[in-house]
C-alpha cells in the first residue's frame, strides 16, 4: 500500500493558514495525488490558533484529519504555535518553524509569559528549519508573502516538482503581486535544513 | 470522451454542486457556522437557483415549506441549533409532505467548535419519523442531494440531510457532472386534506406517516448507501459519516457496515452483519443514536462504552476504544503549559467599546450570539448570561422582575444587528408589553460578522447581490413603544458612556443602537496606526485591560503592532499619561 503523506499548517488566525493550505492542496490535486483536507473556520478566524490538515497518496486517502504523532511536515507561521502542534508530528520528520512571535490575549494583556525559548523546545523534540521567514518577506516588499516563503521551504521537501509550485501561484495570488510571490517562494526554496 | 472534471471541494461546496446538479429550484437558509458557505456556494449558481438569507431559521424553513408545497425542488439549510427555532414547522411538514423534493440540511457541530452545545440532530430524523442521509465525504456530500431528492419524491416526505462541521469543512475530491434538467411541475391544483394541517386532516396524514416509515424501512434494506465492506471477521465496526473514514484509517483490516441512510436503520442488513463477525461494535460520534435502536433490536454491539458520546470523534479515540491501545507518541509537549490563543474581537472591532463602557459602569450584561459574545473572555470579562440567539433581549425581563431595586440602573441586554432580527425583535415587545426597563443594546454592526460577513435585512443586500431598503432599526424599535431610542458611534466612548449612563438610570425600557461598520468590511476606514513613546508610558498596563491584539507589553512598556493597528483609539483613551502619538503628534482627550 502506497503511502499517506500528512502536511500539517498551523499558525494564528489572520496569517494566511487557510491560503497557504489551499495552494498546498491544488498543487497536490494537480501532480494526481488523491488529497483530503481539514480545518476549522469559524470563531478561531478572530486571533485564534489555526491548523489546516492536509493528507495526500497515489491511492485513497481515508480520514482529513492526520492522527496524533502521524504528519509529516510541519509548517507554522508563528514560533509557540508550533511547538504546540509539535506531538502531531513524527518522530523523524521535518518542522519548518517562523521564528515570529504572536502574542496571544493572555500574553499580550499583561496576565501571563509568552513561553521562554520555544525554538530551543521545538530543537529538544524534533528535526525543525527555524528561521525569520516574515523579516524575510519584509525584505521582498511585504511580511504579507511570509505565507508564500515558507511554502518555498515546504516545497523543496516534498516529493512534487517545483514547477506546479509556481503554476498554482500565480494562479492563486493577486496578479501585480505574481513576482514578489514567486520571489518569495524561492527564497523560502533556498532554505536548507 | 470528454475529460472527468474532478475538483476539490468542501462538504459545503459539494452540497451547493449537488443542489444545481440535481435540479433543486429554490434554497433558503440563515447562516451558521459550520453551514453558511452552502448557501454562499448556492449562489454561484444563481442562474438555476433562487436563493435567499431569510431572517431566521423558522422563517426560512417557512418559506421553503411554501416553495415545496408550490412544487418547487427545495432546499433549506441551517446549523444544528437553526433546527430548533425551526422545529415547528418541522415537524407537521413531516406530515403533509410537499409536492416536490424537499430537503433539509442540519451542519452540526460536534466539539462546538462555534456553537453554543453539541446536541445529536440525527435525534430529530427519528423524532419527525422522517428518513435521513448521513454523507461521509465530500463526494458523498453531492450525490447524496441527488438521494434526497429522490426519496423525498418517491414516498412523499422531507428529507434530513445531516452533516457535521467535519463533513462541512473538510475538502476531498468530487466528480463533477452536468445539472439534469429541471421538473415539468405546473402549480399544484387545491389540496387542503393534505396541506391545511387541522387536527381532522393531520390525523389522517398521521396514518400515511406510519405507512410512509414502513415502506422506508424496506427501502434502507435494500438501499446501496447502506454497505458491508467484509474482511477479518473477529472484528465488525457499523458506522457512518465522518466516523467511517476514521475506522478505514486506523482499522484498515476490520470488516465495516457502512451506513449512509442511517433512518430507518436497515436492522436486518445490521443483523446479517451482526452475525458474521464475532465482535460488533458501533462507532458514531455524539449519541449512542444507531447503538440504542441495534441494542433494543435484540442485537449484541458494543458502543459507547468505549467510544466517548462527548466532543468530536478522533481517529486516535477509535484505535484506543476498539484495540485498547494506545498509538505510540514520541515525546510530547504535555509537561509545557502554553499558553491558551483564544479568539478575540479584532484590532478595531466597533463592539470592544460598548464592552470598555459597560465595564467601567459596572453594568451586569445579558448577551447573544455573535462576534461579540467574544466579550465574555478575559479582559474584557463583560457578559453574566448567554444562552441563545434572542436571549439577550429577553432575559433581562425575567431578571429584573424578581430584583427590581437591586438590579435598577445596572442591567443591560447586548445583542447584534443580525440576531436582533433573528429574535430580539419579539423579546423587546415583551419588554415594553410587561413594563420592563432594562437598556438594550443593538450592536450594529451592519453584517452577520461572526458566521462570515452575511447580508440581512438590516444591510440593504440580499444574497443574490440585490439591493433593497435597509430595514430602519429606529422606527421598528419606536413602532414597538419604545420611547428612549438614541444611536451612537461606539468608538466615541465619551458620548457612548453618557448615553448609557442616562438610559440605564431611566426607569423605563430603553434601547441604544451602537452603529458603526464591522472593521472587516469597512472599505472607507483610514487605518492610521498609533504609537506608544516608551519614554511617557509608565508601563501601567490600563490600555491592555481593553483586550487588544495590536497591542503586547514588552520590556515593562506598552507596544502597539503598526500592522494591526486601526487607529481605534480604544485603547489610547485609557491612559492616563498621554503616552499614545498618531502621525507624531501626541493625542489629547481631555477636551472631550
Amino acid at each position: 500500500m502506497s503511502e499517506t503523506l500528512s502536511v500539517l499548517i498551523v499558525g494564528v488566525g489572520g496569517q494566511g493558514v487557510i491560503t497557504a493550505s489551499e495552494i498546498v492542496s491544488e498543487v497536490v490535486l494537480n501532480s494526481g495525488y488523491d488529497i483530503k483536507k481539514s480545518e476549522i473556520h469559524g470563531m478561531s478566524q478572530r486571533g485564534g490558533s489555526v491548523s489546516s490538515h492536509i493528507r495526500f497518496s497515489k491511492e485513497k486517502v481515508y480520514s482529513p484529519v492526520a492522527p496524533k504523532g502521524s504528519v509529516d511536515f510541519m509548517l507554522s507561521f508563528e514560533k509557540m504555535e508550533g511547538l504546540r502542534w509539535i506531538d502531531h508530528i513524527k518522530k523523524d520528520a521535518v518542522a519548518i518553524i517562523n521564528d515570529y512571535r504572536w502574542d496571544p490575549l493572555p500574553v499580550s494583556s499583561g496576565k501571563i509569559e509568552y513561553t521562554p525559548e520555544v525554538n530551543e523546545k521545538i530543537k529538544a523534540r524534533r528535526k525543525a528549519i527555524i528561521y525569520k521567514a516574515t523579516d524575510l518577506a519584509a525584505e521582498i516588499g511585504n511580511i504579507r508573502v511570509t505565507n508564500i516563503v515558507l511554502l518555498g521551504t515546504l516545497a523543496k521537501l516534498l516529493p512534487i516538482e517545483k514547477e506546479k509550485w509556481l503554476e498554482v501561484i500565480k494562479k492563486k495570488v493577486p496578479p501585480k503581486t505574481i513576482d514578489l510571490n514567486i520571489k518569495a517562494f524561492e527564497e523560502g526554496y533556498k532554505k536548507e535544513s | 470522451m470528454v475529460k472527468e472534471k474532478r475538483e476539490i471541494l468542501t462538504g459545503n461546496e459539494a452540497i451547493a454542486r449537488g443542489a444545481y446538479e440535481y435540479g433543486i429550484e429554490q434554497a433558503f437558509g440563515y447562516p451558521g457556522t459550520p453551514s453558511s458557505e452552502i448557501l454562499e456556494n448556492v449562489v454561484k449558481y444563481k442562474d438555476s437557483i433562487y436563493c435567499q438569507w431569510s431572517p431566521n431559521e423558522k422563517v426560512a424553513f417557512e418559506v421553503s415549506i411554501g416553495s415545496a408545497f408550490s412544487g418547487r425542488r427545495t432546499m433549506v439549510v441551517m446549523k444544528h441549533v437553526g433546527l430548533n427555532v425551526a422545529a415547528d414547522p418541522f415537524f407537521t411538514v413531516a406530515y403533509s409532505g410537499t409536492e416536490a423534493g424537499f430537503v433539509i440540511i442540519s451542519a452540526d457541530d460536534p466539539g462546538m467548535h462555534s456553537s453554543q452545545n453539541e446536541q445529536d440532530n440525527r435525534n430529530y430524523a427519528k423524532f419527525a419519523k422522517i428518513p435521513m442521509l448521513e454523507p461521509s465525504d465530500s463526494q458523498e456530500a453531492k450525490d447524496f442531494i441527488g438521494e434526497a431528492i429522490k426519496i423525498s419524491e418517491e414516498f412523499d416526505t422531507p428529507v434530513l440531510l445531516r452533516v457535521t462541521t467535519r463533513i462541512s469543512h473538510s475538502k476531498s475530491i468530487v466528480t463533477l457532472e452536468e445539472n439534469r434538467p429541471n421538473n415539468d411541475r405546473e402549480f399544484p391544483k387545491k389540496n387542503e386534506r393534505k396541506y391545511v394541517m387541522i387536527p381532522g386532516h393531520a390525523r389522517r396524514r398521521r396514518v400515511i406517516m406510519k405507512e410512509r416509515f414502513e415502506k422506508l424501512a424496506k427501502y434502507t434494506e435494500a438501499s446501496d448507501l447502506n454497505f458491508a465492506e467484509y474482511k477479518d471477521l473477529e472484528i465488525g465496526v457499523i458506522t457512518n459519516g465522518i466516523s467511517y473514514q476514521y475506522v478505514k484509517e486506523v482499522l484498515p483490516d476490520v470488516s465495516i457496515l457502512k451506513l449512509g441512510l442511517t433512518n430507518p436503520l436497515p436492522m436486518n442488513k445490521i443483523k446479517e452483519f451482526a452475525d458474521k463477525v464475532k465482535k460488533c461494535y458501533v462507532v458514531e460520534e455524539l449519541d449512542p443514536f444507531m447503538e440504542d435502536q441495534i441494542t433494543a433490536a435484540g442485537i449484541k454491539v458494543i458502543g459507547k462504552e468505549v467510544i466517548s458520546e462527548i466532543g468530536e470523534l478522533t481517529p486516535e479515540a477509535i484505535y484506543k476504544g476498539i484495540t485498547g491501545k494506545v498509538i505510540e507518541l514520541p515525546d510530547t509537549v504535555s509537561e509545557i503549559n502554553l499558553p491558551i490563543r483564544p479568539p478575540a474581537l479584532c484590532p478595531g472591532c466597533p463592539h470592544r467599546g460598548v464592552y470598555v463602557v459597560l465595564k467601567k459602569l459596572k453594568a451586569r450584561v445579558s448577551g447573544d450570539i455573535g462576534c461579540y459574545t467574544l466579550g465574555v473572555l478575559p479582559p474584557l470579562s463583560s457578559l453574566d448570561w448567554q444562552i441563545c440567539m434572542g436571549a439577550g433581549v429577553s432575559m433581562t425581563l425575567g431578571i429584573e422582575k424578581g430584583w427590581d431595586d437591586e438590579i435598577a440602573g445596572k442591567l443591560v441586554g447586548v445583542i447584534g444587528d443580525s440576531t436582533f432580527l433573528h429574535s430580539g425583535v419579539t423579546g423587546l415587545i415583551d419588554i415594553v408589553y410587561n413594563q420592563g426597563t432594562s437598556t438594550i443594546i443593538i450592536m450594529d454592526n451592519r453584517i452577520t460578522a461572526m458566521t462570515g460577513l452575511q447580508d440581512h435585512p438590516g444591510t440593504g443586500v440580499t444574497l443574490m447581490g440585490d439591493e433593497v431598503p435597509e430595514l430602519n432599526f429606529v422606527e421598528l424599535v419606536k413602532a414597538i413603544g419604545i420611547k428612549h431610542v438614541e444611536v451612537v458611534d461606539p468608538l466615541d466612548l465619551p458620548a457612548l458612556e453618557r448615553i448609557l449612563k442616562k438610559e440605564m438610570a431611566r426607569r423605563e425600557p430603553s434601547v441604544v443602537i451602537t452603529r458603526r461598520k464591522c472593521v472587516l468590511i469597512d472599505k472607507d476606514l483610514e487605518r492610521i496606526p498609533i504609537e506608544v513613546d516608551p519614554e511617557k508610558c509608565t508601563g501601567c498596563k490600563l490600555c491592555l485591560a481593553v483586550g487588544c491584539l495590536a497591542l503586547s507589553f514588552e520590556d515593562g512598556k506598552a507596544k502597539v503592532n503598526p500592522m494591526l493597528c486601526t487607529g481605534c483609539m480604544v485603547c489610547a483613551r485609557q491612559c492616563n499619561f498621554d503616552a499614545f502619538k498618531q502621525k507624531g503628534e501626541y493625542l489629547d482627550f481631555k477636551n472631550e
